[in-house]
């Protein structure tokens, strides 16, 4: 093996059929086939259409990581995978997709957690992980608040979304809006040409008692619902709905609490960098205020360019080339999938 | 020639190797719901068995169903992603031809009924003719209650785990059960005396016409269209 370990990584917990290959902390190619299309007229993921598109797309997109790559499959040090959290029959194709290929090559197979991949991708994009770094994950499935000492295997949760998860809340609210699926980036699209501060929405959990008990924990199904109520009220007195004023004040009330829980947990466990991952931290206007809060708080922010936060394969090879170089041992070939992988477990 | 047969429709996680001549290995494990846990370690295994690396193998041959999804895709995936890996031609045969001729092989000749369990009280079911070639298949495979197939369908000795769901629909039952990796093996190795050399380039999808099935899993069925539980993802990463 060469010093800087050649990982191939395969991502299919959800909608996208990802394929990424690092050399190290060197990112090579990331490949991604999104069927996403399929299902935006159901207005969510049909885990079995997202099931049948990775089977589709599955070998074609190794394939085309490894042509872009200019990587032959046989100089691989090793295949990681995502094993959990995710969609139960869209993880097994992933995972069975990585053992096939692990075992025809006789390379070792890293089956990792999803949560922890979208730390590590950090690494290709900005070097090496401070030990301890703090992340915040936030997409339409996870909204985690993460102490992460070493992210090859001590994870640890500080807190979680009690009901929804952010980028659901985004989802939701678009539908409301009459706004299409997916809902993050419409609803940030609409929210430029709003008022940020025309409605005051509730912030969840950053008042009074909840606080002490839920400090770094998130809510945002009463944000939800105070939005749908504050529209439903307009239509029904016959006004317009200002579509841009609701998106920026919603999603001012949504990065307000991610950022201001983020810094309070930075502060309180003295760590001085955050790192931001998951779709919604693609989110413009979350970029913009984590930026200046940190800023002022003089902590450093790592925020991965928007295409390295959503779901990629790119996420699951940093991490696979961290164990590798970190001398994990590999997992077995019989590992299982695991829909409800809890974050603190970070391989399979 | 070593052809790797690989078949997850039914509650066997199977796998057989032929070396052309004989069936050498055989590995299968009866849990239908660990499909991805199993396979690529009996794949292993087989191959360990015989002293072969997974270099060795020529030929890989999946079967492409029809069964229940989920655990169908496993052997699919496995099959393709393996013999991209290798540069190997990969060829799809319907999971139930291969009950069928397993029941050929165990010497059994006329007409012959194979359901197996396609949960949601149905059954995917093909009617085949055992003659002295081999086990042809009348029409393709249908999903469908056991109760409602014709009746003179229903009547026939029937293979699969249909008749031990639904013992009054389907009162003939015969063995196998499920599909066995040797018995798709040696199917595969027969249909490819007869077919013409696979095309070269893009192994990975060979020509359905060429005396197989092609590579698509028989689904028989459309998805159900109901978006994920709201504590899965959505499409925001
Ligand atoms: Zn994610």
């Amino acid at each position: 093996m060469s010093e800087e370990p050649l990982v191939l990584g395969i991502e299919t917990s959800c909608d996208e059929t990802g394929v990424g290959i690092v050399r190290g902390q060197t990112l090579l190619v990331d490949t991604v086939a999104s069927s996403v299309e399929e299902h935006a007229r159901f207005g969510g993921v049909v885990p079995e259409v997202a099931s049948r598109a990775h089977l589709e797309a599955m070998v074609p997109t190794i394939e085309r990581a490894c042509r872009e790559a200019g990587v032959q499959l046989r100089d691989l040090d090793a295949v990681a995978v995502t094993s959990g959290p995710g969609l139960a029959g869209a993880l097994l194709v992933g995972v069975a997709s990585a053992k096939a290929l692990a075992l025809a090559l006789g390379k070792p197979i890293y089956g990792v957690n999803h949560l922890a991949s979208h730390v590590a991708v950090d690494i290709v994009e900005h070097g090496p992980l401070p030990e301890p770094t703090m992340a915040m994950l936030v997409s339409g499935g996870h909204s985690s608040l993460l102490l992460v000492p070493d992210v090859t295997h001590d994870v640890r949760s500080l807190g979680a979304t009690m009901d929804d998860a952010a980028g659901e809340a985004f989802d939701k609210v678009a539908r409301v809006l009459g706004l299409p699926f997916p809902g993050g980036p419409h609803v940030d699209r609409a929210a430029r040409e709003g008022n940020r501060i025309a409605i005051d929405f509730p912030r969840g959990l950053t008042t009074g008692r909840d606080v002490e008990r839920h400090r770094f924990d998130f809510s945002f199904s009463g944000l939800k619902t105070a939005v749908a109520r504050w529209v439903e009220t307009r239509q029904r007195a016959g006004e317009a709905v200002p579509v841009a004023d609701v998106a920026a004040s919603f999603q001012e009330a949504v990065v307000d609490v991610l950022t201001r829980k983020a810094l309070l947990a930075c502060k309180e466990h003295d760590v001085d960098h955050l790192l931001i991952g998951g779709g919604v931290a693609a989110n413009s206007r979350l970029r913009a205020l984590a930026g200046e809060r940190c800023a002022k708080a003089g902590v450093t922010l790592r925020l991965p360019r928007p295409g390295l936060c959503t779901d990629n394969g790119a996420m699951v090879a940093a991490l696979g080339a961290q164990m590798v170089a970190k001398g994990r041992e590999p997992s077995d070939l019989g590992l299982p999938t695991d829909s409800s992988m809890p974050v603190t477990l970070v391989q399979a | 020639m070593l052809l790797l047969a690989i078949d997850t429709s039914t509650t066997a996680i199977t796998v057989g190797l032929h070396d052309g001549t004989a069936v050498v290995a055989e590995a299968t494990t009866l849990d239908a719901r660990a499909h991805a846990e199993h396979l690529a370690p009996n794949v292993r295994g087989a191959l360990r068995s015989v002293g072969a690396e997974p270099g060795d193998v020529t030929d890989v041959v999946v079967g492409i169903g029809p069964g229940p999804f989920t655990g169908l895709r496993v052997g699919i995936v496995t099959g393709r992603t393996f013999a991209f890996a290798l540069g190997l031609p990969v060829r799809g045969v319907t999971s139930l031809d291969a009950i069928a001729h397993d029941a050929w092989l165990g010497g059994r000749r006329g007409d012959l009924l194979v359901a197996t369990d396609a949960r949601r009280k149905e059954v995917y079911a093909a009617a085949y003719a055992l003659g002295g070639a081999g086990a042809e298949r009348a029409a393709e495979p249908v999903v469908s209650r056991a109760a409602d197939l014709p009746a003179e369908t229903r009547a026939l000795p029937t293979c699969g785990r249909g008749p031990h769901l639904y013992a009054e629909a389907l009162p003939h039952a015969v063995t196998p059960l499920d599909v066995s990796g040797g018995a798709l093996a040696d199917l595969a190795v027969r249909r490819l005396g007869e077919a013409p050399a696979a095309p070269t380039g893009e192994l990975q999808w060979v020509d359905p016409a060429h005396g197989f099935d092609g590579l698509e899993p028989l689904y028989l069925r459309r998805p159900d269209v109901a978006p994920a539980p709201p504590s899965a993802k959505s499409t925001l990463g």
